[in-house]
C-alpha cells in the first residue's frame, strides 16, 4: 500500500501520457494542458513544503543565535516584504514589485554572474597551464574565441570571427550532439526504469 | 549624479557584492541573503499572480470543483509533517513524477535524439559537414565504456578526446566572454546611470 500505490499512480499517469502524446486529437491536447495544470497546482504545495523549510532553518539560526543570524533576519524579511509587496501591489508595469525587481533583484543577479568572471579567471590561470597536448588545444581554442568575441579579434586577424562562428557551429556543436545523444538515451533509459519501477529512490527510504 | 533613489539603492548592492573580491565581508553577505529572499519573495508572488488566482480561485469560483481533486493530492504534501502518515506524501510525488516522465520520454526521442541523429546526417560533402559528422562519431565513442579503449577503438576516441578539448575550450571562451559583458554592464550602469561619466 505505502509503495505500491505510488508506483502504479506513477505508472499509469506515465503510460497514459505517453499514449496521449501519439493521439492529435482535441480532448487529447485539452487532456493534456488539463494534466500540466493539476501538475503546477500539485507543484504549488511542494513551493510551499520548500518555502516552509528554508523558514524553518533560518527561524532556528535566529532562535539559537548562531553565527551571522542578522543575516538570516535579512533573509526572512526581504521574503516577506517582497511578497507581500507583489501580491497586495500587484505585478503590473510600473508596480514597486517590478521596481525592486528591475533596480535591486537584476542589479545583484548581474553582479553576482559578473563576479564569477574574476573566479574564472583566477581558476583558469592555475587549471590551464599548458602542461598536457589536450590542455594547450583547449587554451588555445578557449583563447580564439574570446579574442574572436571583441573587436580586437577582428582586428588581429579580420575572418577571426568567423572562424570562431565556425568552430562553434562545427567541431563545438558535434561533441555538444554527441554529449546530448548519450543524455538523451540515459534519459529515456532512466524514465522507462522509473515507470516501470525498477528506480525507486523517490520514494525515499523508509517503508 | 542621479538622485534616483531606486539607482542608488542598485548602486549600493552592486558595490556590496563587488566589495567580495577583496575578501568575505558582511555587507557581501547582506547582498547575499538579499538576493536570496528577495529572488523567493518574487517567486512566490508571481506564483500567486500567475498560478494560485488564475489556474484554483477563478475556476473555483466558477464551480469548476474538479479541481478538488489536485487539491487534495497537493495537500497530502503535508502529510510529511506528521511522521506516521509521511508516506501519503509520495501520491503527489508519484502523480508529478509519472506525467513528468510520461511526457518528456517522447518529447526527449523526438527531440534531443531523432531531430539530432537528423540534423549530424551529411547532406552535402562539404568539410565543416564531414567535421561534424566526424566530431559526432569520435564523441560517441569516447564515451563509449562497454568497449575497452585499444586498437582502432582507442584511436577513434583519441580524436574525441581533442573534438571535445576544442569543444571545452569555447563553452569555456564563450562563458567567461558572457561574464565579461554582464561586468561591462555593471561599469556602464555606476558609470552611466549613476554617476553620469559616460554618455
Amino acid at each position: 500500500m505505502r509503495r505500491a500505490v505510488p508506483l502504479r499512480i506513477c505508472l499509469i499517469m506515465g503510460i497514459v501520457m505517453i499514449i496521449q502524446f501519439f493521439i492529435p486529437h482535441r480532448y487529447s491536447q485539452d487532456f493534456y494542458t488539463k494534466v500540466l495544470d493539476w501538475n503546477i497546482i500539485i507543484g504549488i504545495f511542494a513551493l510551499v513544503l520548500g518555502i516552509q523549510s528554508l523558514f524553518h532553518s533560518e527561524w532556528t539560526k535566529v532562535r539559537r543565535r548562531r553565527s551571522g543570524w542578522g543575516f538570516s533576519v535579512v533573509t526572512i524579511v526581504a521574503v516577506i516584504v517582497v511578497a507581500a509587496i507583489g501580491i497586495w501591489g500587484g505585478i503590473g508595469e510600473g508596480s514597486v514589485f517590478i521596481k525592486i525587481y528591475r533596480n535591486l533583484t537584476m542589479s545583484m543577479q548581474a553582479t553576482m554572474f559578473a563576479l564569477l568572471g574574476f573566479y574564472m579567471a583566477s581558476a583558469a590561470f592555475r587549471a590551464f597551464r599548458a602542461r598536457t597536448k589536450e590542455a594547450t588545444v583547449l587554451l588555445i581554442a578557449a583563447i580564439i574565441v574570446m579574442f574572436g568575441r571583441v573587436p580586437v579579434g577582428d582586428l588581429v586577424w579580420h575572418k577571426l570571427p568567423d572562424f570562431v562562428e565556425w568552430i562553434l557551429m562545427y567541431p563545438s556543436m558535434a561533441v555538444q550532439r554527441g554529449i546530448l545523444l548519450g543524455v538523451a538515451l540515459g534519459s529515456a533509459a532512466t524514465s522507462l526504469k522509473i515507470l516501470l519501477g525498477i528506480e525507486r529512490g523517490w520514494l525515499g527510504g523508509s517503508k | 549624479m542621479t538622485h534616483d533613489i531606486w539607482i542608488w539603492a542598485g548602486v549600493v548592492l552592486t558595490l556590496f557584492i563587488f566589495s567580495s573580491l577583496y575578501k568575505d565581508n558582511p555587507f557581501y553577505r547582506f547582498a547575499e541573503r538579499l538576493f536570496i529572499g528577495a529572488t523567493l519573495g518574487y517567486a512566490i508572488a508571481l506564483t500567486w499572480h500567475n498560478v494560485i488566482i488564475p489556474k484554483i480561485v477563478l475556476p473555483l469560483q466558477h464551480h469548476e470543483y474538479i479541481l478538488i481533486i489536485p487539491l487534495c493530492f497537493g495537500l497530502l504534501y503535508f502529510s510529511r509533517f506528521f511522521p506516521k502518515q509521511a508516506w501519503l506524501s509520495r501520491w503527489p510525488m508519484a502523480f508529478a513524477i509519472g506525467t513528468g516522465t510520461g511526457i518528456s520520454l517522447p518529447l526527449v526521442i523526438q527531440a534531443s535524439l531523432f531531430k539530432q541523429l537528423q540534423g549530424t546526417m551529411i547532406t552535402s560533402f562539404t568539410f565543416s559537414n564531414i567535421v561534424l559528422l566526424v566530431g559526432v562519431i569520435t564523441t560517441l565513442t569516447y564515451f563509449f565504456f562497454s568497449t575497452e579503449h585499444k586498437g582502432a577503438v582507442g584511436k577513434i576516441a583519441r580524436i574525441g578526446i581533442w573534438f571535445i578539448m576544442v569543444s571545452f575550450g569555447a563553452a569555456f571562451g564563450y562563458t567567461v566572454m558572457a561574464r565579461v559583458s554582464l561586468l561591462i554592464g555593471r561599469f556602464q550602469f555606476l558609470l552611466h546611470d549613476w554617476l553620469g561619466l559616460i554618455k
